[in-house]
């Protein structure tokens, strides 16, 4: 069974019509590339996917749970809507890290705050902090980080800053982690780290959503391509399927700007 | 009497009336800080008529002079056959702290609002996307990057807020101006004496050298992160 399924999900802001019908979904540990220009509507949907905006129609549904349906207003309540963004982590294109917190701590964070939360908490105070440090460390040792542990974030590259922001959305086991262009704002030298650290997830059979503008990436590491165009899915299909047969005319000639270079 | 005798009597007054500078100074702060917070949230309120009330009266607050409104705020009670300060220092003391809380609470307020809203959309939007609720992300994420980001304009109205306590001798609350003044009417056998109320100076400049040090230090402290 897919484990991310979407349905006619549907998103205007004013009277632009930013998501029109896009349904898809997807399997566990695969990998879901999301192409296209700028303003075809990428961004938003995974902002509708963790919570960030709210759809105007359709449904989402994570290992059979309906997390969210534009019918159902019991699935829109705010106390509800924290513990379902957990299912889902996001990596945003400008990090995004808290500057006042070291590398560490940032991943740290907000798994410390959920421990917080439940009863057993004070008993097992430290024995929960030592296990939350331990796996944080080993995220970012997975990340190449460890001797970066204890810098702030202004003291990191922005590719070091970028695979800390990958750990921090690790550290919570979300079933889905999605990026939002992870790599636009890098150089070409830093992009690469930060593509090998998600082709190295994607090898873990991590089950992601990348939304990027990097093509031979997305073809390399993706088991599934959509592209999008104006608010709609133009088409859909493995990369093999996408960039080398594509069936739309709007598909090819948004390829032959990558492929012509 | 010589310089040298008057000398003592002059700075064991100046001292006592410092006191009540000092005073007045600390209960202003205590009171500012926190209900500046809350006016900020006022006029950043969704809520539109309380986003709008709020404003207006930061408008009205901001917009007329702080004298004026020590003025009101002490003699209209009276004026309406209401005295309710009494007519002793404590009850002068009361009416000036009121005045003070509220004026510096509304310009505090506009400082939040800058420090508030100048923390980047995004971290919001990573505190929620990690499961924290809007209270933790306050607390955890902005609050520090906020308090990183108002130190200096801050800084600025709490050295204008030493200085500003002197206007309460306009209500005749006993402060170092007026213990100043006392020596030129006669005070303590000193009588037609102007340089006590000129030497008040030195105690603002000191006092506002203390605080400028120690200010700095709070902002130097803040520079571990960006």
């Amino acid at each position: 069974m897919a484990i991310l399924e979407v349905q006619h999900v549907s998103k205007s802001f004013g009277h632009t019509e930013v998501l029109k019908d896009i349904s898809f979904s997807l399997e566990k540990g695969k990998v879901l590339s999301l192409i296209g220009s700028s303003g075809s509507g990428k961004t938003t949907l995974l902002r509708c996917l963790n919570f960030l905006e709210r759809p105007d129609g359709g449904v989402i549904r994570v290992n059979g749970e309906t997390l969210f349906d534009a019918g159902d207003r019991a699935t829109m309540q705010e106390k509800e809507i924290r513990r379902k963004r957990l299912h889902f982590g996001l990596v945003f294109q400008s990090f995004n890290l808290f500057p006042q917190y070291t590398a560490l701590q940032n991943v740290m964070l907000a798994k410390e705050l959920l421990e917080k939360e439940k009863p057993d908490y004070k008993v097992r105070k430290k024995e929960i902090h030592a296990q939350i440090e331990a796996e944080a460390r080993t995220l970012l040792d997975q990340m190449g980080l460890s001797d970066r542990v204890d810098n702030y974030p202004h003291q990191l590259s922005g590719g070091q800053c970028q695979r800390v922001a990958i750990a921090r959305a690790l550290a919570l086991k979300p079933d889905i982690l999605c990026f939002d262009e992870p790599t636009s704002a890098l150089d070409p030298e830093l992009t690469g780290e930060v593509l090998k650290v998600i082709k190295g997830l994607a090898d873990q059979e991590t089950t992601m959503i990348i939304v990027t503008h990097e093509m031979a990436f997305a073809r390399d590491v993706s088991s599934q391509v959509i592209f999008m165009d104006g608010g709609c899915i133009m088409e859909q299909g493995t990369p093999s399927e996408v960039f080398e047969t594509p069936k739309e005319e709007r598909t090819k000639q948004f390829l032959s700007r990558f492929t012509n270079r | 009497m010589t310089f040298a005798e008057q000398f003592p009597i002059v700075i064991q007054a100046l001292n006592t009336g410092f006191l009540q500078t000092l005073k007045l100074f600390f209960v202003t702060l205590l009171g500012a800080i926190p209900l500046g917070l809350i006016i900020s949230f006022g006029s950043m309120s969704r809520f539109k008529p309380l986003s709008y009330f709020t404003k207006i009266v930061v408008w009205i607050i901001r917009g007329t002079p702080l004298m004026i409104q020590l003025l009101i705020i002490y003699f209209m009670p009276g004026l309406m056959d209401n005295n309710i300060w009494g007519g002793g220092e404590s009850g002068r003391f009361l009416a000036a702290s009121i005045a003070f809380i509220f004026n510096y609470a509304c310009y505090f307020s506009e400082i939040y609002r800058g420090g508030i809203q100048g923390v980047p959309k995004g971290q919001e939007e990573a505190g929620l996307v990690l499961g924290m609720t809007k209270s933790q992300i306050f607390f955890k994420v902005k609050l520090l990057q906020m308090v990183k980001r108002i130190v200096p304009p801050m800084s600025n109205e709490i050295i204008t807020l030493v200085k500003d306590t002197s206007l309460s001798r306009i209500i005749s609350l006993q402060e170092v101006i007026f213990a100043g003044q006392s020596f030129m009417k006669g005070n303590m056998g000193i009588a037609g004496v102007i340089w006590p109320l000129f030497f008040t100076a030195v105690y603002y400049l000191i006092f506002n050298g203390i605080l400028t040090v120690l200010l700095g230090r709070l902002e130097k402290k803040l520079e571990y992160f960006r």
